[in-house]
């Protein structure tokens, strides 16, 4: 595809400092066109600000926003060729679910015929002509975000911008309402930015994720890498679950030492027999985790939790345990993976 | 299930709890109701006194002599003149107010909210007499304007704080969310939060016209003798007409408050804000 290597949004020595503290320091990012992008953090990390400048509503301190080829860093957000979803979706109450999404077509003078035409494409799109005459207190709150999204898509813009577009949802509705955007964005092509401190909605919807801490982007790679090769200790810890100890790492064991030992527990097996690398273990606790069970195991070396998913021992069981794979962190950083 | 908590539903109460609630409501309407009444049978009545529990007949008479003598139909006017023209005045200087009241919190934005109270915080009588010597010196006395002005006076209050109130519960995503769909910062006000601040400006304005309606102190101050409303015109009528020609009067002046409050009602209830929609 001839897109493939075309920008769709550029971020380049972005900064802003509000209320005397710098929330984005020197931030670079670059999203390929038709790419979904998430900005994955804690809050107060700098994700929504990055988002809000990208859409306009926050002018950079320094530093510039492209969009599609476009420097769009000064100019207001009715200028820019994006559309933003907002994370309560923020539907106007006093109008129908048609005019919501009939909005922004209105404002650009675009003609009834053709506003009529639009609007029922894309609200059978997001599956909810059923409802174009409901006002959104009479809808739930799934369908409100899919208004939401077909108010967005409506504009046809350029760059879909996505905050914390699940959050409000119940677990259930979020994964089913996740794969429905995964599904749209893909079918539609558009580059879209999602702004999220949900691991699993960044690691599952993504085709790059960018860990943000402190107003900087700590990785920006592929859900595999982040998830595999976390590239520096705050990463790791962010990510999914870790064992992590002070010391240095060799043939299985962890001796005192100055690097970081990050372990994940879907890495460390259980059994009764020994083999080259296990250490002697007992089963100090066992938690079930649903699909898995989350065993504690005490090591002469260690304590070590590990993900386990059949042949459960019982609290007390004595065995081997073994390291497959260890990330080992020099000053904070990945400096190999063992 | 004996925990549960259950909503108060009047259709599955007893009978005696229905009654003593009919009871209450009986002597509710009795209260408010029962003095317009009283008016409206007056307003009616040849003649209507002590020992008889019934007027001595009906007739249209009363309305006849209202209409009829210059000065009450002058006032008439005047009411319905100036109160419109109150309100206007008083929106087009409160509304900005009140909307960079509820969005920008500028230098002093507390003490300018407290001062609209400082107009109704004393007794007014006191202000209006200021207010005369004033007048005197700026050639107000006995015009329209000054009449205008003093009614304005009293209407701030209402014209700043509820639409101020009103314009800050409108959420400001609900704007950006316009702003991002491409519309100009104007046309968010208009379409966006005018639109929804709009039930809070309209009790404004309702309650602003039932002050201005029926503002008689300052304006009798101010106005007398070259301009009387209804209100002031109401001095004379007691002293010189019948009661029953008072009633009339007081009745021509509730209509326009009721038929007002009847319109706003239809927008408040029944609009945006009855929906229950929640906004975070």
């Amino acid at each position: 595809m001839s897109q493939q290597n075309e920008i769709g949004l550029e971020l380049k020595g972005l900064s802003k400092v509000l209320g005397g503290r710098v929330i984005i320091d020197n931030l670079d990012l670059q999203v390929k066109k038709g790419e979904m992008v998430s900005l994955l953090g804690p809050s107060g990390c700098g994700k929504t600000t990055t988002l809000r400048m990208i859409a306009g509503f926050l002018i950079p301190d320094n530093g510039t926003v492209t969009l599609a080829g476009k420097d769009v860093t000064t100019i207001g957000p009715e200028k820019r060729p994006s559309a933003m979803v907002f994370q309560n979706y923020a539907l106007w109450p006093h109008m129908t679910v048609f005019k919501n999404v009939a909005y922004p077509l209105k404002v650009r003078k675009v003609n009834k015929a053709e506003i009529e035409k639009r609007v029922h494409d894309v609200l059978g799109v997001v599956n909810l002509m059923h409802h174009k005459d409901s006002r959104p207190a009479q809808i739930s709150g799934g369908e409100q975000q899919r208004v939401a999204l077909a108010r967005a898509l409506v504009q046809e813009p350029d760059i879909l911008l996505l905050d914390e577009p699940l959050s409000n949802l119940d677990a259930k509705l979020r994964v089913k309402v996740r794969e429905d955007i995964r599904d749209l964005q893909r079918r539609l092509g558009i580059t879209t930015v999602i702004v999220t401190h949900d691991q699993d909605e960044a690691l599952s919807i993504s085709d790059r994720i960018a860990v943000m801490k402190e107003g900087k982007i700590e990785q920006f790679s592929t859900p595999e890498d982040i998830y595999n090769k976390p590239a520096t200790e705050y990463v790791a810890n962010f990510i999914g679950s870790l064992n992590r100890y002070e010391g240095s790492y060799s043939n299985g064991q962890i001796s005192t030492g100055s690097d970081v030992v990050g372990v994940r527990p879907e890495d460390v097996t259980f059994d009764s027999k020994n083999s080259a690398g296990a250490v002697e273990a007992t089963v100090s606790l066992v938690v079930p985790r649903g699909h898995f069970h989350e065993v504690y195991l005490k090591r002469s070396d260690v304590e070590i939790r590990a993900f386990i998913s059949t042949d459960i021992p019982a609290v007390g069981a004595k065995g081997y345990a073994k390291i497959h794979k260890a990330l080992i962190y020099r000053n904070g950083k990945l400096a190999s993976v063992e | 299930m004996a925990n549960e908590v259950q909503p108060l539903n009047l259709h599955t109460k007893s009978w005696s709890v229905k009654i003593i609630l009919a009871i209450f409501s009986i002597l509710m309407l009795i209260l408010v109701v029962g003095p317009l009444v009283w008016l409206a049978v007056h307003a009616f009545a040849t003649e209507w006194k002590f020992p008889s529990y019934k007027p001595t007949g009906l007739t249209l008479e009363w309305f006849r002599k209202v209409f009829e003598v210059q000065a009450l139909k002058e006032a008439m006017k005047s009411s319905f003149i100036i109160s419109p023209i109150v309100v206007l005045v008083s929106a087009v200087i409160c509304l900005p107010a009140a909307y960079a009241s509820a969005r920008y919190n500028y230098w002093g934005r507390r003490t300018f909210l407290i001062m609209m109270f400082s107009a109704n915080a004393f007794p007014k009588i006191g202000l209006f007499a200021t207010i005369a010597t004033l007048y005197y010196f700026l050639n107000l006395m006995g015009t329209i304007v000054g009449v205008i002005i003093v009614q304005v006076l009293g209407t701030i209050i209402y014209m700043t704080w509820i639409p101020a109130a009103a314009f800050a519960s409108v959420p400001k995503n609900l704007e950006e969310a316009a702003r991002d769909a491409g519309a100009s910062k104007f046309r968010v006000f208009r379409t966006i939060t005018l639109r929804m601040a709009m039930p809070g400006i309209l009790v404004a304005m309702v309650m602003s016209f039932i002050y201005a309606f029926d503002e008689a102190q300052g304006t009798f101050l101010v106005g007398a003798p070259n301009i009387y409303t209804m209100p002031t015109a109401m001095y004379a009528i007691v002293e010189t007409y019948p009661i029953q020609v008072t009633a009339v009067f007081s009745i021509l002046l509730t209509i326009p408050s009721v038929l007002l409050i009847g319109l706003a009602r239809k927008h408040i209830i029944g609009g945006q804000l009855a929906e229950g929609f929640q906004i975070k």
